[in-house]
């Protein structure tokens, strides 16, 4: 299945060139970029892993796609996300988020159905080994 | 005037405030051109229209008075209170522009006579008698100035544009909802079914309709079981937090209650109230909500019985402003393109009173003061009624992207079904966000933006086909007073 959280998964997967536009739109911003990887993306899986710290002050994209490629090398085969944290008061949180990288073979969600009374189910989601 | 008044008047001489008889409202102290209203005052702003032969002053004297501590005659019992603080004094008219016989009437009331986190109490005071007062035609709220003494008095949104992006996982693009068609007579089955394929399909969320509660073909806890098992099953085969709207709009708060504490152990993100339930059921709803980490959608059912005529009523842009301290997270704020009553400029005022921490005044977006919200949480906007994914563009240009986006018929309606209606409104908006971000003016090129991603994904080809024409050109009837000429829905 194509997991289809954040800003751009509807549509066919990013280029190198259409990554570079948004991450430059982040730094018009003044939003820091942030980097992460995960092989797990749960929906409730908030906290994957970061390639560094948040890149606050950068003023080109350039370096951020360098980060993303030494991501890339070593996490080729999980997910991958850029997103822009945006430090203004009232906001302090993510303006933006997008995958930009995706295993081979993308695991699926089971869903876990727990009977109760009155016909109620509680829900939970247990993500699947790709093979 | 009455008798004693009227030989006073006679004999020239000056009669006693409190003689016992009837006074005008300017003279009992309602009318002070040269009070500096303070900080801490409450302010608003009402559109007075008298009756033929009254003077506008002593109207809009009669206004403050009667919305504050005045009676129709002089009371003793005044000189038991520092009544002079009490009183609520307009110090300001102007004439409407272009509207012989009308004028906007500025009254300041002190902090003192409301109740601390009460919008019944505000509301009681401010729209109470004064509405049905004879010697006015018609009269309007227009605006209000609430201190910040006042505000951080309220909740606000239980949970807020910030916090709300957070739990649900959504960064940088408007959120996109449908409200589930048809409003009435699916079973719960049936009515599952839409919300699984919606959210499926590419939606964030689904929403019940206002006036779906529970009725004889479909009871509350049928529709709840089927909607969230929907829900959890577009989770599993999206890997994205979804929701859907859970109407819990009851007859008595015990069994809202009841409803709500349902939709949570169920696991619903969210729940929504109509705004016919009241402002104390609403500030209930809202503590509950805050309570039990629960986003509260607010429906805007009922309001055009006020808001809609210009002469008459409550502006919405009050009703936006009670509704963010009330504390709901969402309220449907208009559309401009759609199919339901909303001028441009006016949306713009609605909208920016959720989303900003300070509104400055902006008369042509009908804002009348400065509006200070002290980091109260923000109220996420909500468009519906007649929008499509052929008007993506134009959406985002004018709501922006901290909003939803709610398509029922442009998404239940497409020609390939509910799932594939989903999937074209969710590609139209990334490919539009996806535009704008990489710097394209998207106004101008809107349409090739979406005749281009619509080549990569047949189910948009098929609603910029069947939705092309549909356009809701008409005129607004609540329009900005501070343009030359009143902009029309474009």
């Amino acid at each position: 299945m194509r997991n289809t959280q954040g800003c751009f998964s509807f549509l066919p997967d990013l280029s190198d060139d259409e990554i570079r536009t948004q991450v430059q739109y982040c730094i018009e911003k003044g939003w820091a970029v942030n980097i992460e990887f995960t092989e797990d993306a749960h929906p409730r899986n908030t906290f994957w892993e970061m390639w560094g710290l948040p890149m606050f002050d950068i003023k080109d994209a350039a370096a951020v796609m360098l980060e993303l490629d030494s991501c890339r090398k070593v996490h080729a085969d999980d997910y991958i996300r850029v997103s822009g944290f945006d430090s203004t008061h009232g906001w302090e949180s993510l303006r933006i988020s997008f995958i930009v990288n995706r295993p081979k073979k993308e695991p699926r969600f089971r869903l876990q159905r727990t009977e109760g009374a009155g016909r109620t189910v509680r829900y939970s989601l247990e993500t699947e080994p790709a093979d | 005037m009455n008798v004693i008044d009227k030989k006073a008047q006679a004999s020239g001489e000056k009669r006693s405030r409190y003689s016992a008889g009837v006074l005008e409202y300017r003279q009992m102290g309602y009318w002070d051109p040269d009070y500096q209203p303070k900080d801490t005052d409450i302010l608003a702003v009402f559109r007075v229209t008298p009756q033929e032969g009254v003077d506008p002053v002593e109207a809009a004297a009669a206004v403050a008075g009667e919305s504050s501590t005045a009676t129709w005659t002089v009371v003793w019992t005044d000189r038991l209170t520092a009544c002079d603080k009490y009183r609520a004094k307009c110090y300001r008219i102007d004439p409407v522009p272009n509207t012989p016989g009308s004028w906007f009437a500025y009254i300041a009331y002190d902090l003192d006579l409301f109740e601390p986190g009460s919008i019944a109490n505000l509301a009681a005071s401010i729209i109470g008698n004064v509405f049905g007062f004879k010697p006015l035609k018609a009269l309007r709220l227009e605006d209000m100035r609430l201190p910040v003494g006042y505000v951080k008095t309220f909740q606000g949104p239980a949970t807020g544009i910030v916090v709300e992006r957070e739990r649900l996982d959504k960064f940088g693009r408007p959120l996109l909802g449908a409200t589930v068609k048809p409003k009435l007579g699916l079973s719960g089955r049936n009515y599952g079914r839409v919300v699984y394929e919606a959210l499926k399909g590419g939606l964030d969320s689904t929403k019940d309709d206002e006036n779906i509660n529970s009725q004889p073909f479909m009871h509350w806890r049928d529709r709840y079981l089927y909607c969230m098992e929907a829900v959890a099953k577009a989770e599993a085969a999206t890997g994205e937090v979804k929701g859907t709207y859970l109407n819990v709009t009851a007859a008595t708060m015990e069994d809202m209650y009841e409803r709500a504490e349902f939709a949570k152990d169920l696991g619903s993100v969210i729940i929504m109230i109509d705004l016919v339930i009241g402002y104390t059921a609403i500030q209930s709803m809202a503590k509950w909500a805050r309570k039990n980490d629960m986003i509260l959608h607010l429906h805007r059912a009922g309001h055009s019985t006020y808001t809609r005529q210009k002469s008459h009523g409550v502006s919405f842009r009050v009703i936006t402003k009670w509704m963010r301290l009330a504390g709901v997270d969402h309220i449907h704020a208009g559309t401009v393109v759609g199919k339901l009553e909303g001028d441009p400029n006016m949306t713009r005022g609605y909208y920016d009173l959720c989303r900003e921490d300070f509104n400055p005044m902006r008369l042509e977006h009908g804002l009348f003061f400065d509006q200070h919200w002290a980091s109260l949480n923000k109220v996420m906007p909500v468009a519906s009624g007649g929008i499509h994914a052929g008007q993506m563009h134009q959406l985002l240009d004018m709501l922006g992207e901290d909003c939803v986006l709610q398509f029922g018929g442009g998404t239940i309606g497409h020609p390939a079904g509910i799932a594939a209606g989903a999937t074209a409104n969710r590609v139209a908006l990334e490919a539009m966000i996806f535009a704008r971000n990489a710097g394209r003016d998207i106004m101008r090129e809107g349409e090739d933006i979406l005749e281009a991603a619509a080549k990569k994904c047949l189910p948009l080809r098929q609603a910029l086909e069947t939705w092309k024409d549909v356009t809701f050109d008409y005129a607004s009837t609540d329009t900005p007073d501070f343009l030359p000429t009143a902009t029309a829905a474009e």
